[in-house]
């Protein structure tokens, strides 16, 4: 095989156009199973969430979970969806270990939903992503490979399958091919996931979590010289966080290109990403081609969603997450590059729930986009995985507002906070951290810094002011900084003055 | 005319993960033959504007509400196991990434 | 009387009254196939054990004054196709061989809910797929009648059992007329209900758009009994009927008057002459003149589609077999050849399939998976579904013109041993009559009704969906008639 030079990206994409296309699988967060009533909690002991259905013995069939159902529908009414009035279960053949029937029950040419949209803001500009159809399946059991060196499949000696996982329901999510996105096509992939990770929490259908496989993409890539047709496309599989989504169209462009540029043709493959390299390796190649032998699955019935039901979805739709970042903009005053530094800090929420317990907007930012930000940062851990609410930053605020604590004692009851200490109010309280409000102590601490400096203090009376800041340093270290500098300083000025 | 060759039985023979023998090839190409064409007839008499038949049960959105229902003992789950390691089931190592 | 002649009304009344402890019948049950069954090869496995400890657990509740349910005490044989906790159940195939189930199909648990008493389980061709028991991988099953001759298929081993007075009772599953066929070459009643009418959950499936469970009996009014035991919506079968079973009890019992005064029978055309043994022909003929005197109008009714009818269920239901038998793959339960440490999943897959499964079996599923391929689905699959709806067609056409139509059972009486199993068209042959009613889901019933050469004759009623009732009222009334014209009950004509 020829090892293609690789082009840069920006030499790629002045000889080429991008055609990009996602298929992205969501597991649903229903408490049993698509078609039994196994629980589906993630992480639990192997093969403990099974019955006979889940792990296909002779005899057992599916019953399909109404609230499997009901998500999908809506799912495709949050992307604008038609929903079909009659549509059926087929099974998908082929073997797998993975799969205990060694058929999955999906959907094939009559899917729950078709022809929606989803429209993504890239940088202010809205990209609208069409989608040809949402479907419901079921998902596989997983399975560890044993004996080989990285535990892949490549060298193992034998695989041990886990079937907890299996027939969890699956929502799979396919974009028309979108074309036109030009060098943008690897951050309009990137956007189109996000956004329909936000719209899928939203609905409060699913976690979501791609680091845990409740959401994984595979991304589809072509490339074509201007005004020809499309080329032939790649499938990326195991795409499995946002950044990821973005560099395996990056990387397939690059690869692509290259191959494009020495004479050579793109084989439709599976492809591998590899999160450690950003790259993408050929999946083995398939001896022929598959064959899945779709028919419609005869131990099901139909589905036939009545207008009625699918009404009563569309009213529980919430509001599209992109349109409502724009509504919050607007009521907070923020300019777009402020707004989009919330949105990538996954801060959205937490800022509206810290406004709704009473924060201004300012202060909401300054605290969960600077010191809590930092401090996520340092664990490596996800804002909302701090253990402080909304409601305790709300809390310190209000107590620095007060004038009961300083900037410097706020970050104290902060640390408390997060160390489990209960809220802020409790943490100062036990941790007295409290400013030296009283006179009479703050008296006694000025006094005794100006009897300590008598040189600064006749500077001072000197009408040179500025030397007060030596004995508001003092009085600070003598309070251990449980003083409000402002009221030292004008203490110190007018027993001075 | 043959309706299914040897080959089209190899073929479809390893899509079914069977193993057949050059023997069971020769008796099952000939009698798929026979068998095929004696069902092709099912062609003569249904016309384009006939609805396929799939479900005889005049059903539709039958559910189940998502209520947990009982789950095997762990011990049921592996008991028929051909082979198990670490309460998962054992099986030879797995040439393809997915079939 | 001997507890293994009498039907299964009988048991229950005798048990329930104290005449007979259900031990007796159960040990008398059991003693008549120590005594038969090493010929006849109609159980593959006894649960002696379970079937005695039920039995005293019924005789212990009648001693603490209990009231008995409907069937208490009553002996049945289970097919090997229904799924039984703790019982090995094997399909009678070679890779299922020492599965012991988990779990209890739902029409077991309906079964013991009712009193009754499981002996154990039958033998049949593996996975359903034949009409002679031949296809069994543990042995043939062989007819009461004639031992040299086959008790039918697939349900072989439950006819032979009841024919052959090893129980009153059977269950038997009927794709396509694994139920009817071997009731008629055996001499008893089988009935194949409406399509989701009894749970198939447990059902170890062949052809899931066609499978269903049904009952075997002695009498009309047992195999009355049996299904409205069985019967009745289940939540854990999405295809299990919501509807209210009919009353086919009752409808036995008022059918046992043979008076079918404003009952119209129609004859299907296309189901007889040409192909079909004059004896069967005669004895069928014979019984439809006995309805007519006994006040029913007879008409001849065409079912032309029904010409297709073979056509459509060996595409469908070698499709469908093709991928419910794709779990049996080496991995979670059953036989698994060829792991030696090197071989690949692939290959153990393979060779295990190969070697687990039946040639029959095997011929199905490269059908069926070449049927389903793609650039033939259309041809093949999509083409029988449509012929599946003419059939129903036809059938609505009919039922518009009479009450319940009839045909023979079989074109023939049980054939000898060996003599189709090298030639898959002669044995499909043997469905021809039942195949119809099986694509449309409507209900049928076998009833024996006349001898040809000394062996059995079954009439087949069908009718509409749901009407399960009309097919015991017309039987019952059948088998009235026939043992007025034989001067006693057909089975009793057996030498056996």
């Amino acid at each position: 095989m020829t090892v293609a030079h690789a082009p840069s990206y920006e030499s790629a994409m002045s000889s080429y156009e991008p055609v990009i296309g996602l298929e992205t699988h969501v597991e649903l967060g229903t408490r049993t199973k698509m078609f039994c009533g196994c629980p589906t909690e993630f992480g639990a002991e192997p093969n403990t969430q099974i019955c006979p259905v889940c792990l296909g013995l002779p005899g057992a069939l599916p019953v399909a979970n109404a609230a499997a159902i009901e998500a999908t529908i809506r799912i495709g009414l949050a992307l604008n969806c038609e929903i079909a009035s009659w549509s059926r279960f087929a099974r998908k053949n082929y073997f797998y270990p993975d799969m205990p029937k060694n058929f999955q029950t999906s959907q094939y040419d009559e899917p729950l939903c078709v022809n929606g949209y989803l429209d993504v803001v890239l940088d202010g500009e809205t990209v609208r992503v069409e989608i040809e159809r949402v479907h419901l399946e079921e998902d596989t059991g997983k399975s560890l490979h044993v004996g080989g060196s990285t535990g892949r499949i490549h060298g193992a000696t034998h695989s041990l399958v886990d079937y907890n996982r299996a027939g969890i329901p699956l929502v799979e999510i396919v974009t028309k091919p979108v074309a036109g996105a030009g060098a943008n096509a690897p951050q309009v992939a990137k956007a189109y996931v996000t956004e329909l990770r936000d719209v899928i929490r939203a609905l409060g259908v699913s976690d979501v979590r791609m680091e845990q496989g409740s959401m994984r993409c595979d991304v589809n890539t072509s490339l074509n010289r201007p005004g020809a047709q499309w080329g032939t496309r790649t499938e990326t599989k195991n795409v499995n966080s946002l950044r990821s989504v973005e560099r395996a169209v990056h990387s397939e462009i690059i690869r692509q290109a290259g191959l494009l540029d020495a004479g050579e043709r793109i084989i439709q493959e599976t492809r591998h990403f590899h999160e450690d390299t950003g790259q993408t390796t050929s999946g083995r190649s398939k001896e022929e081609a598959t064959d899945y032998r779709y028919f419609p699955e005869p131990d099901l019935v139909p589905l036939a969603p009545d207008a009625a039901w699918v009404e009563s979805l569309k009213a529980t739709i919430p509001e599209p997450p992109s349109v409502r970042i724009r509504r919050l903009q607007e009521a907070w005053g923020l300019t777009d590059h402020e707004m989009s530094s919330i949105v990538n800090a996954g801060a959205v929420e937490l800022i509206t729930a810290t406004v709704e317990s009473g924060a201004t907007v300012e202060a909401a930012r300054k605290w969960w986009l600077g010191e809590l930000a930092r401090r996520a940062n340092a664990q490596d851990v996800e804002l909302e995985q701090l253990s402080i609410t909304p409601a305790h930053v709300a809390e310190l605020q209000a107590l620095v507002d007060a004038g009961r604590i300083n900037d410097k004692l706020a970050r104290q009851a902060l640390e408390g906070v997060l160390a489990g200490e209960g809220s802020p109010e409790q943490v100062v309280a036990a941790r007295g951290l409290e400013v030296v409000s009283d006179s009479g102590a703050l008296g006694a601490a000025v006094d005794a810094a100006i009897a300590d400096n008598p040189d600064i203090a006749a500077k001072i009376r000197d009408g040179k002011l500025a030397a007060a800041g030596a004995l508001v340093g003092a009085v600070m270290k003598s309070t251990k900084g449980q003083a409000d500098a402002k009221t030292v300083r004008e203490l110190i000025l007018s027993k001075l003055s | 005319m043959s309706t299914i060759s040897r080959d089209e039985v190899a073929h479809i023979a390893r899509l079914a993960r069977l193993a057949v023998t050059e023997e069971e090839l020769d008796v099952f190409a000939g009698q798929l033959d026979v068998i095929l064409t004696s069902v092709q007839r099912v062609g003569e008499v249904a016309a384009d504007e006939i609805p396929p038949t799939s479900h005889v049960v005049p059903l539709t959105n039958v559910l189940r509400p998502d209520e947990p229902g009982e789950c095997l003992a762990p011990g049921d789950v592996l008991r028929s196991a051909p082979a198990a390691e670490q309460n998962r089931f054992r099986v030879p190592r797995i040439l393809d990434e997915e079939a | 009387m001997q507890p293994i002649t009498m039907t299964a009304a009988q048991i229950a009344d005798a048990v329930a009254q104290g005449q007979i402890s259900a031990r007796e019948v159960a040990q008398a049950h059991f003693d008549q196939i120590a005594s038969v069954d090493t010929e006849l090869n109609a159980f593959l496995t006894l649960d002696t054990e379970g079937a005695l400890a039920a039995a005293d657990a019924i005789d212990s509740a009648r001693a603490d004054g209990e009231k008995l349910p409907a069937l208490a005490g009553v002996p049945l044989a289970l097919k090997d196709i229904i799924v039984t906790k703790d019982v090995e159940t094997t399909a009678a195939s070679k890779i299922l061989k020492g599965w012991v189930p988990p779990y209890d199909a739902t029409i077991v648990r309906k079964m013991r809910a009712a009193g009754i008493v499981v002996l154990g389980k039958t033998n049949l061709d593996e996975f359903a797929m034949g009409s002679s028991t031949e296809n069994s991988a543990f042995g043939a099953t062989r007819n009461p009648w004639d031992r040299t001759r086959t008790p039918g298929g697939s349900s072989g081993g439950s006819s032979a059992a009841v024919a052959g007075y090893e129980a009153p009772l059977a269950i038997g599953t009927d794709t396509g007329g694994s139920i009817r066929q071997p009731a008629a070459v055996t001499g008893i009643v089988g009935h194949k209900p409406t399509y989701g009418a009894v749970s198939r959950y447990g059902l170890i499936a062949f052809s899931s758009s066609l499978d269903q469970a049904g009952p075997f009996g002695r009498t009309v009014l047992d195999a009355a009994l049996l299904h409205e035991a069985i019967a009745g919506h289940d939540p854990a079968d999405s295809t299990s009927l919501t509807a209210p079973a009919p009353d086919v009890v009752a409808a036995a019992r008022e059918g046992a008057d043979a008076d079918l005064t404003g009952l119209t029978v129609g004859v299907v055309t296309e189901l007889g002459g040409a192909g079909y043994e004059a004896g069967v022909s005669a004895a069928v003929a014979a019984t439809i003149a006995q309805l007519s005197n006994a006040g029913a109008k007879v008409v001849e009714i065409s079912c032309p589609s029904f010409d297709y009818a073979l056509g459509a269920y060996y595409l469908i239901a070698p499709s469908e077999a093709s991928s419910n038998l794709a779990k049996f793959d080496a991995v979670r339960f059953g036989l698994r050849v060829g792991d030696n440490g090197v071989a690949s999943l692939e290959e153990v897959m393979s060779q295990t399939r190969d070697a687990g499964f039946g040639a029959e079996v095997k011929r199905r599923i490269i059908l069926g998976t070449y049927a389903l391929s793609s650039g033939y689905y259309d041809a093949y699959y999509g083409q029988a579904q449509k012929v599946r709806t003419l059939i129903s067609r036809d059938f609505s056409k009919a039922f518009e013109q009479c009450d319940v139509l009839v045909s023979p059972t079989s074109p023939t009486v049980a054939f000898p041993l060996g003599e189709r199993v090298d030639d898959p068209m002669a044995m499909y042959a043997a469905d021809l009559c039942t195949l119809p009613a099986s694509l449309a889901g409507t209900p049928a019933i076998s009833v024996p009704c006349g001898l040809s050469e000394g062996l059995p004759v079954g009439l087949q009623v069908m009718a509409p969906a749901f009407a399960d009732d009309r097919c015991y009222r017309v039987a019952a009334a059948v088998e009235t008639l026939t043992t007025a014209a034989l001067g006693k009950p057909l089975l009793a004509h057996s030498t056996f």
